[in-house]
């Protein structure tokens, strides 16, 4: 194996991580925030709000994300004259901006399945607890139900962003450079596919290592109470409330 | 042209291409899915292995085909497949020009590749959930290895593993839109080719979408049939 | 006892075996002949169960032999050192003369009761089908559950799973029945169906070894007793005789105990 050529190949896969790091990180975080809203539509009890939630879910967990990137950035380009009177048509014109939509789309609805399987999570009885000392619902849902929602939902979620870093992938194909985008483009000029797949393979395995490992030292730095027990303390101060 | 006269079945219509990609999606994925289901329990058995040695091997398949892109993959097994196969053709003294490689049986592969690494999980899953206690008393009446595996592990496993099983289908089905990228007709690469023709990409990109969800929707009610039908010895009488 | 000629259904020799660094049987010896029933007693941890285990090979135990029937198990070392079975086909061959009842019922999950019982008939012992299906409606007859023959186990409840659970024993034509502990993981009330079952099979003369916490059981249905006590055989004998007069000081606080 020509050790050369992939140290090479490494650095300038390497330039793509900016790109691949950026769309991931802005999808999930936007993605989130929509994801919320969506569990709590499919948590309301409101018939049409539930409604739309479910159809929403199921339409971009049903569909390849792919399809999803085509139907923004190629699809829309129809509508073209339209979204140009609206003066949108700057957004959809941009890979970069019909990417990122695609990807924050998409993983909101998988995304708020896993945080409604952590709000269903939430025991009932610690739910009445708090009922019993006279909460009112938004205190309940802040200090009680969300903490412990997130706690259950973390390990999927951290499922999630993985496959989120992999989505970016997708990217590519509406030329965007990042990593994957990159490696094609190295691909097509020598056709030595399989070093490039080791070097953009091993750029892939080690974000994901990273964001794993985050998500682990969130998870512990989230649950105090199954750490195991601390070391007794001298005397219990009362606490302040 | 409105969107049904477009993706009818008239002379100037898309219907039929698009429904007979939609049948080369459903091939592709399935002929991957059933590789992987090859594949994925080597793996899981490579995993749940004594030996050292074939538990890293499994780990290492697992954990290197979950955390790279599935593009990647298609693309090594595209543009590698056909190095290696110019490479044979220049050995039997071919000119060493590029060679294209079938793309069904590279996107079946591919996907068979990836689904793997899901399956094995799948199947390593369904295995722990066995209760040991059958497989002793499989034992205590005398069953050799193999017949226990046939008779009382390999039908367990694979009611434990439907839900799973089909989760991964699904996967396999949207991993088959990447196939696109090396020329297979399927859904995707046939809108391509539909919008390419007649600027219509929404109309084509919508259709494809919408074949794909019922792709998905009928697959999912299959899967729910088979575990209920599996599950009918847990359970409620 | 008269002795016999003819060699005893099951014998244990001087069995070792340890778990890492702990000896759980330090040389127990033990033979029924044909047709007795030996209830195996002592505390948890006395070895018992392992003992039970021992005989069908589920444990391979580091010193020592089982004789079944007067075949003796052949064991080997591997290449690690540790004991296995040598002949891989003997061991199938006697497990199937040999069947074991499990606390924990241990009936495959997704087979009905009827197909749980024909399962070793027809694919181990590769008898007609229709001859075993026949024997095991007669089986589930005979243990008070012909009605549920086409319930999945999960249908029933723990007294019928054992009963079901000691069918698919009867239905293998065992030498030897080997109970361990059968009515520990079943409620007070259904603790009786099974000692019914298993008090009439002791009367057609069968040869049994039951590990039990049921004294009434061992005072009242076996022909001998064995306590075990870490490892070793503490005080064997006749029902009447171990619990009229116990040598072993241990054995008559076990009994007192109320266990």
């Amino acid at each position: 194996m020509d050790l050369a050529f992939m140290a090479e190949t490494f650095v300038k896969l390497l330039e793509g991580v900016p790109l691949t790091l950026k769309l991931a990180f802005s999808s999930v975080a936007l993605g989130a925030v929509f994801a919320m809203l969506l569990a709590l539509m499919r948590m309301s009890g409101v018939g049409p709000l539930d409604w739309c939630a479910r159809a929403y879910v199921f339409v971009f967990r049903g569909t390849p994300l792919l399809v999803q990137v085509f139907l923004i950035y190629y699809g829309l380009g129809q509508f073209r004259p339209t979204l140009q009177e609206l003066g949108v048509w700057w957004f959809f014109r941009e890979p970069y901006w019909c990417a990122l939509t695609a990807l924050t789309l998409n993983t909101a609805a998988y995304a708020s399945e896993i945080i409604r399987g952590g709000l269903q999570a939430v025991p009932h009885g610690q739910v009445e607890a708090a009922r019993a000392c006279g909460m009112s619902r938004a205190t309940l849902f802040r200090r009680i139900v969300f903490p412990i929602a997130v706690r259950q939902a973390l390990p999927g979620y951290g499922n999630e962003v993985v496959l989120m870093v992999k989505a970016t992938s997708l990217a590519s194909i509406i030329t965007m450079m990042e990593v994957t985008g990159i490696a094609h483009k190295l691909i097509s000029q020598t056709f030595r596919a399989v070093e490039i797949f080791i070097c953009a393979g091993a750029i892939y395995l080690i974000l994901n290592f990273l964001v794993t490992r985050a998500i682990m030292a969130l998870e512990w730095w989230l649950s105090p109470h199954l750490r195991g027990a601390p070391e007794p303390r001298a005397r219990l101060e009362p606490a302040h409330v | 042209m409105s969107y049904f006269e477009l993706m009818g079945f008239g002379p100037k219509g898309w219907g039929w291409p698009m429904l007979m990609a939609a049948g080369m999606t459903v091939a592709v994925a399935s002929c991957g899915f059933l590789a992987g289901s090859v594949i994925g329990s080597l793996i899981a058995w490579a995993k749940l292995s004594r030996s050292i040695v074939a538990r890293v091997f499994g780990d290492g398949y697992t954990t290197v085909l979950r955390g790279i892109p599935d593009l990647l993959v298609i693309y090594l097994f595209y543009f590698g497949g056909s190095a290696l196969l110019s490479g044979i053709g220049q050995l039997f003294g071919g000119s060493g020009g590029f060679i294209g490689v079938p793309a069904f049986a590279v996107g079946a592969l591919a996907i068979g590749v990836i689904s793997a690494a899901y399956q094995a999980e799948v199947f390593r899953g369904a295995y722990t959930a066995l209760a040991r206690g059958e497989l002793e008393a499989a034992r205590s009446v005398g069953m050799h290895t193999m017949l226990m595996f046939r008779r009382i592990v390999a039908p367990q496993v694979l009611r434990y593993a439907i839900p799973g099983l089909g989760n991964v289908w699904q996967l396999a089905l949207k991993e088959s839109a990447l196939i696109s990228v090396t020329g297979l007709v399927e859904l995707l690469r046939q809108s391509q080719i539909g919008s390419g023709s007649t600027y219509k990409p929404f109309y084509f990109y919508l259709t494809a979408a919408l074949l794909y969800l019922v792709i998905t929707t009928v697959s999912t009610w299959g899967f729910q049939r088979a575990e209920d039908y599996s599950m009918r010895g847990l359970r409620r009488a | 006892m008269a002795p016999s000629s003819q060699p005893a259904a099951v014998a244990i020799r001087d069995l070792h075996k340890r778990f890492g660094p702990l000896e759980v049987l330090k040389g127990v010896s033990l033979s029924a002949a044909e047709g007795e029933v030996i209830s195996i007693l002592g505390a948890s941890g006395s070895g018992k169960s392992t003992m039970l285990r021992c005989i069908n090979m589920l444990e391979v135990p580091d010193e020592g032999e089982v004789i079944i029937g007067g075949e003796t198990i052949a064991l080997a070392r591997d290449r690690k050192g540790r004991m296995c079975p040598a002949d891989r086909a003997q061991v199938d061959r006697i497990r199937s003369k040999v069947a074991m009842v499990f606390q924990s019922f241990n009936l495959w999950s997704h087979m009905t009761v009827i197909e749980n019982v024909v399962e070793a008939p027809v694919h181990v012992q590769k008898r007609p089908k229709a001859e075993a299906v026949a024997e095991a409606e007669a089986l589930l007859a005979k243990v008070g559950i012909a009605d549920k023959r086409d319930h999945y186990p999960s249908h029933l409840s723990g007294g019928q799973q054992q009963r079901a659970a000691i069918a698919r024993a009867l239905a293998m034509h065992p030498q030897v029945m080997l109970f361990d502990e059968p009515t520990s993981a079943l409620d007070p009330e259904l603790v009786g169906e099974v000692l019914r079952v298993m008090r009439a099979l002791a009367e057609e003369g069968r040869t049994m070894l039951v590990v039990t916490h049921e004294m009434g059981f061992a005072r009242d249905v076996s022909s001998r007793v064995v306590f075990l006590h870490q490892g070793v055989v503490e005080e064997e004998g006749p029902p009447a005789q171990v619990f009229g007069a116990a040598k072993s000081e241990r054995f008559r606080q076990f009994i007192s105990s109320g266990r």
